[in-house]
């Protein structure tokens, strides 16, 4: 049931989401395409007895919201390129104690520096690949400031569930645009849990179930490290043993809960034979120009993945099994690509497809002409 | 059999973390009892603090040891974790302890700035003027001249001064002590917990393993006579001229003393 109807930015839309799902804690640092979303939150958290910070950089915005999240709020950073950059050692160290968080991606083009307000895709591989060492990420991506409410909460939801930080990955075009977002009545994100003083050994951290966190103030006794550790949460950074054991659990949680994660949007794929994917921003170009092709009479078919992390190879594979070509959308040079092709290149050609100039809008008849060739 | 031998602050180590990985003679078990004292003198529960530290040797301090909630975060972050712990939950006394390398390298931007807010956290800053855990690199905290793994031709460039740096940043109460004073380090961490601010506690200690045989300072009993030679009580200090004060520690009460009490 909707609520409301307001005419919302896509970042103020993010930060209604938040605060909708429950987020009480932003830490951040300010960078365009993003800021908007750390002005909305500065305003709007206080009077709801939420924590705004900016901190000195973007490390530390990350490290505090690791911090608040054990210290029982709901907590989430918002940044762009350039920031993502320096996240990357905290998102990994996220991922190791099974920290809870939403971190919002802003795409902009890089490489370094780059254009700060041109939309771009270009951060796709370094979302689930920028810090070090063995992991899995889970990422959304958000093609409309109504997406940017519902993903954020459903970001914040999974979060939750899964104990992990869950990266929304969003660009300036979908951050920047202006559109009509329908506020529901009730948000329902699920509820954290907490350990119990009487667990009696029961794991509080690598459990493919997801452990309960033992969360500070609880008199716990928490100990929370991101070097190698076991169920306990204890150091052990001599086994080779202890290492295969926490890499295997912390991936093994997401790959565990995969089929819920899972979201592709697709139409008229089944008897297409050419199919447009796109995601983000670009996967409304992808479905609309693919309705233009299908209402001049020919057999094109459209997906758009909602969940980019972790990668949909089967789902792509299966709705793309009859397909003769398809063609990857991307405002960047090819970074899903690969990824297409590794999951359907057996059966289908698959080819990239950037817009004409990287970080405007893919223009319908570039793409049409790319479906007739 | 175990109560007879049992250390008087025992209580307060997670149970199977009892035997420590310091070197010997290092001076992290000073600091760890000296802080631990402080808690107990005070009567307070180990569940009201939360322990923040970050990597290195003096990270190891709280953990695993401190049988309390303990962040270990990534290095030179702990001040950033502390912030997002103590504003998300205020009523929690966040204290953190890592050291030179850490706080002040790596860390250095997160120091001052955490500084500047004077929010309410107790840092205590382990300066052994060298990285120890691995293995004998100079650190900015290295006196000018000593020849480590990584200046084997002297370090150059003057040594941090933490407490000056603290001070201009904004800390409200900042103190000097060396390992060779636990009752100080002790009296000093009971005023910071009280402190509604920035407290900033910087402990010189020794690494008699890494700088104790680069500096040819040697040995840890030979490493506190030179500490306590090294060391101006902030009374004496006052009365002494810069050049007297060179390569001297001004230990006591350097910001925010309320007792006067240093000797």
């Amino acid at each position: 049931m909707t609520a409301e109807t307001r005419l919302l930015q896509g970042n103020a839309a993010c930060a209604e989401g938040a605060l909708a799902a429950g987020c009480r804690f932003f830490a951040g640092y300010p960078i365009t395409p993003a800021t908007e979303i750390a002005e909305h939150l500065a305003r709007e958290l206080p009077p709801r007895d939420g924590v705004f910070i900016q901190m000195e950089d973007e490390i530390a915005s990350m490290g505090a919201v690791i911090g608040a999240s054990w210290a029982g709020a709901m907590a989430m950073t918002a940044t762009s390129g350039p920031g993502m950059s320096l996240m990357q050692e905290n998102i990994g160290y996220a991922v190791s104690t099974e920290t809870p968080c939403v971190v919002v991606d802003v795409q902009r083009g890089g490489p370094s520096t780059g254009i700060p307000a041109v939309p771009s895709q270009s951060d796709m591989v370094q979302a689930a690949r920028g810090s070090h060492g063995d992991y899995e990420i889970v990422a959304l991506a958000p093609s409309s400031a109504q997406e940017m409410f519902d993903l954020t909460v459903r970001a914040f939801d999974l979060a939750e569930r899964l104990r992990t930080p869950v990266l929304l990955l969003a660009d300036a075009a979908v951050g920047h645009m202006r559109e009509i977002v329908e506020i529901p009545a009730t948000v329902v994100c699920t509820p954290r849990r907490v350990a119990t003083a009487d667990g009696n050994g029961a794991p509080r951290f690598l459990d493919e179930q997801v452990a309960p966190m033992p969360l500070f103030g609880h008199g716990l006794k928490a100990h929370v490290t991101g070097s190698c550790h076991d169920e306990a949460g204890m150091r052990n950074v001599v086994d080779a043993e202890a290492l295969d054991h926490y890499v295997r659990r912390l991936s093994g949680k997401i790959r565990h809960a995969r089929d819920d994660l899972m979201d592709v949007r697709s139409g008229d794929t089944e008897d297409a034979e050419v199919i447009l994917i796109g995601w983000g921003g670009v996967g409304r170009a992808a479905q609309a120009i693919a309705t233009r092709a299908r209402e001049a009479g020919q057999a094109v078919g459209w997906i758009r993945p909602i969940t980019v992390w972790p990668f949909a190879d089967t789902e792509l594979a299966a709705l793309c099994q009859d397909a003769k070509r398809v063609l990857v959308l991307e405002n960047n040079l090819g970074q899903m690509l690969p990824y297409v092709q590794a999951a359907v290149g057996r059966r289908s050609e698959v080819d990239g497809l950037p817009p004409r100039i990287l970080g405007t809008l893919h223009r319908p008849e570039d793409v049409l002409q790319a479906v007739a060739a | 059999m175990t109560t007879s031998t049992q250390h008087p602050m025992g209580k307060y180590l997670r149970p199977g973390a009892e035997a420590t990985t310091f070197c010997p003679g290092c001076g992290d078990g000073v600091i760890a009892h000296s802080v631990l004292r402080a808690i107990d003198d005070d009567g307070a529960d180990m569940d009201d603090f939360v322990f923040v530290c970050g990597i290195g040797c003096a990270g190891w301090i709280p953990s695993p040891y401190f049988h309390a909630d303990t962040l270990h975060t990534t290095h030179g972050r702990p001040l950033a974790f502390a912030t997002g712990v103590k504003l998300a939950r205020p009523q929690a006394g966040v204290i953190v302890i890592s050291g030179d390398g850490d706080l002040s390298a790596i860390g250095g931007n997160h120091l001052i700035h955490a500084a500047r807010r004077d929010l309410d956290l107790t840092v205590i800053c382990v300066n052994n003027r060298i990285y120890g855990m691995t293995g004998g690199q100079v650190a900015p905290t290295t006196p000018e001249g000593v020849g480590t793994v990584t200046t084997p031709y002297g370090a150059e460039g003057r040594p941090f001064d933490l407490c000056r740096l603290v001070e201009a940043a904004g800390a409200t109460y900042v103190s000097r002590w060396t390992t060779a004073q636990p009752r100080f380090i002790t009296r000093s961490v009971k005023r910071a917990l009280t402190h509604e601010g920035f407290a900033f506690i910087e402990v010189m200690s020794q690494c008699p393993v890494h700088f104790g045989k680069l500096s040819g300072e040697g040995s840890a009993v030979r490493m506190h006579e030179i500490m306590q030679d090294q060391s101006v009580p902030l009374r004496q200090a006052a009365s002494l001229s810069p050049g007297q004060l060179q390569d001297k520690w001004v230990v006591g009460e350097l910001v925010g003393a309320t007792t006067g009490g240093e000797r």
